[in-house]
């Protein structure tokens, strides 16, 4: 066989498996994908820079990179205490609500919007109440971050519960038993344990929100340069037959996607070796 | 628990009781944390899907049935459910191979292909869209050729039908490489050893090793099929009766303030959603000793 790049093995079948998945992975996503990097480079750079640099595109970069890290943000913090809920107390509906937890997963973003700004509209269940405490949800920045919440919310807290439940609680108990508060064990020795994790979490949640496009454009309002995110922006220039521009700004985007991709990584390999080192680490000191 | 630790520890008995006591928070903090996580859970979870159901009723059961009986909702209906029929099944095939030739070998560069084969999730599903138009648009790369062949692939169902491919791309590769690298090669070789051919040691040992991971990824990736909106909204053209999926038609029925029919539509596909994570949960459950044996580490493999 000539596959001098590949390690012995007795199975048969590789030479087919990997034709068909590099192949397949070329036509749908590699080729098409360059496309636009292709169609970019039509543009010259001050053109490009004219565009993705434009005040209305600037506009919508600070409301979705806002928005996602005030969305991904909240989740951080919910995320975590959900994840600890459900590893460490029982309660009535626990099963439950840990199964919904995947809801924004599974559930398509055009439902969710629409769910979302028919709660948080003028009229709405908690829009009203709200309203009359003079606070603006739907059809503002607030909304915005509302739904960016509410799609980012599995990820935090499905990257905390493992490690929470890989967790030895003897870390736990040698920490009380040295003397320190519940507190005291809980910032010192738990949550170090599960921060690469929670960040992790906390990188994907962000990383979605950016390029979210079916629960963000119903309550947005989607008014230009207050309530336009980004992706919406590459759909408007679209509309409009604008194509280099639409080009250009989902070149940015991209970038940014692809960008995110390099501490996200990062962020899941320190995990799992600080959650191996976790679950390894009490017996031996203890052998001291 | 307590007590394996205080033995291994070498601890006299008498701690045993302060140490498991300083493990627990006190009954009011407990109290007071499940009720913020139901609270919060309530708040995003629950309330969004109580206002599904309750809107797409409102107007009572003939009114919900009348609007999903429309012809466009029907036609719309149909679309989805044509685009998933195809993506999955390509998805699937794809997520195989992959699968066999990133889990069962080691080969220079692999851990690049399994970055690429990832990267539709990481791209927005407006990108997603516009990649297709910038190839096979009027004005794209394809276009004109497109155009003289009297073929449109933009505006027309098999644009749709790529994008739905494109976004769904990795949700079965995802689930099965895991799955085959954690498995091995024994169970394959014994097979090959006792006379099996390639086939029928793939279709009789491996596949059945992973049926449930299979189910697992088939079930992920059908829900974010049926349910895709911003990719195929790029490439629809949204011409009503031809080209609206689902999710399209829902956003159609919405922006024209027929509200009701628009939550008619969307209940359907919340039901899809809740019926994929009951599904999801008896696979977890069902699979929890092929899950936990075989892949050690791997628990990022919930997350989509």
């Amino acid at each position: 066989m000539a596959f001098a790049f590949k390690k012995r093995s007795n199975l048969p079948g590789f030479g087919l498996a990997l034709g068909y998945t590099v192949l397949y992975l070329s036509l749908i996503v590699l080729i098409p994908l360059a496309a636009i990097f292709l169609r970019a480079s039509a543009l010259t750079w001050n053109q490009f820079w004219h565009i993705a640099a434009s005040p209305r595109a600037l506009a919508s970069y600070r409301l979705t990179f806002g928005a996602s890290l005030i969305g991904a943000l909240v989740n951080l913090v919910f995320g975590v205490l959900v994840a600890w809920v459900l590893v460490r107390y029982s309660f009535p509906g626990k099963r439950l609500f840990d199964s919904l937890v995947d809801l924004p997963f599974a559930l398509p973003t055009a439902v969710a919007g629409i769910a979302l700004t028919t709660i948080y509209s003028p009229n709405g269940w908690l829009g009203r109440p709200l309203a009359s405490i003079g606070i603006k949800s739907a059809y503002s920045p607030l909304g915005v971050a509302i739904a960016l919440t509410f799609i980012g919310l599995p990820f935090v807290v499905r990257s905390v519960q493992p490690v929470l439940e890989d967790m030895d609680k003897e870390l736990e108990e040698a920490a009380a038993s040295l003397g320190a508060s519940r507190w005291q064990t809980f910032s010192r020795v738990v949550l170090p344990t599960i921060l690469p994790a929670a960040l992790a979490g906390f990188a994907m949640a962000f990383a979605r929100a950016v390029g979210e496009y079916g629960s963000v454009v119903f309550i947005s309002g989607n008014m230009p340069m207050r309530t336009e995110i980004t992706p919406l922006l590459i759909i408007t220039k679209l509309d409009q037959y604008d194509y280099a521009g639409a080009t250009a700004i989902a070149v940015v985007m991209l970038v940014v996607s692809l960008v995110l991709l390099l501490p996200i990584n990062l962020l899941q390999k320190w995990s799992s070796s600080r959650e191996e080192k976790a679950a390894g680490l009490i017996p031996e000191r203890i052998e001291l | 628990m307590a007590t394996a630790i205080s033995l291994r520890a070498g601890k006299v008995p008498a701690t045993r009781q302060v140490a498991t006591a300083a493990t627990v928070e006190s009954r009011a903090v407990r109290w007071i944390l499940i009720g913020i996580t139901v609270f919060f859970l309530a708040l995003f979870i629950c309330l969004p899907l109580a206002i599904v159901f309750s809107q797409a009723f409102e107007k009572g059961l003939g009114a919900y049935w009348a609007s999903l009986r429309q012809p466009d909702a029907l036609a719309a209906i149909r679309l989805t459910l044509l685009a998933a029929g195809i993506a999955v099944p390509l998805n699937l095939v794809f997520g195989v191979a992959a699968a066999w030739a990133l889990g069962k070998f080691e080969f220079v560069g692999k851990s690049l292909l399994i970055t690429l084969i990832d990267l539709p999730f990481s791209v927005s599903p407006v990108v997603s869209g516009l990649i297709y138009v910038l190839l096979f648009g009027l004005q794209g790369l394809f276009g004109p050729w497109l155009a003289r062949h009297d073929l449109q692939i933009i505006f027309a169902v098999p644009g749709i039908v790529l994008a739905t491919i494109f976004v769904t791309f990795p949700f079965v590769a995802r689930e099965l490489i895991p799955l085959f690298e954690a498995q091995g090669q024994e169970e394959e070789e014994a097979a090959l050893a006792l006379g099996a051919s390639g086939w029928q040691t793939f279709f009789r040992v491996s596949l059945p090793n992973i049926k449930w991971g299979l189910l697992y990824g088939v079930i992920l990736c059908n829900a974010r099929a049926m349910g895709e909106f911003g990719a195929v909204s790029v490439v629809s053209g949204h011409i009503r009766g031809r080209t609206n999926t689902m999710p399209l038609h829902i956003e159609i029925l919405y922006n024209e303030y027929q509200f009701a029919a628009a939550f008619a539509v969307a209940s359907l596909l919340a039901l899809l959603a809740l019926a994929t994570l009951v599904v999801k949960t008896v696979i977890e459950w069902r699979a929890r000793p092929q899950f936990a044996e075989s892949a050690e580490g791997e628990g990022e493999e919930q997350i989509a």
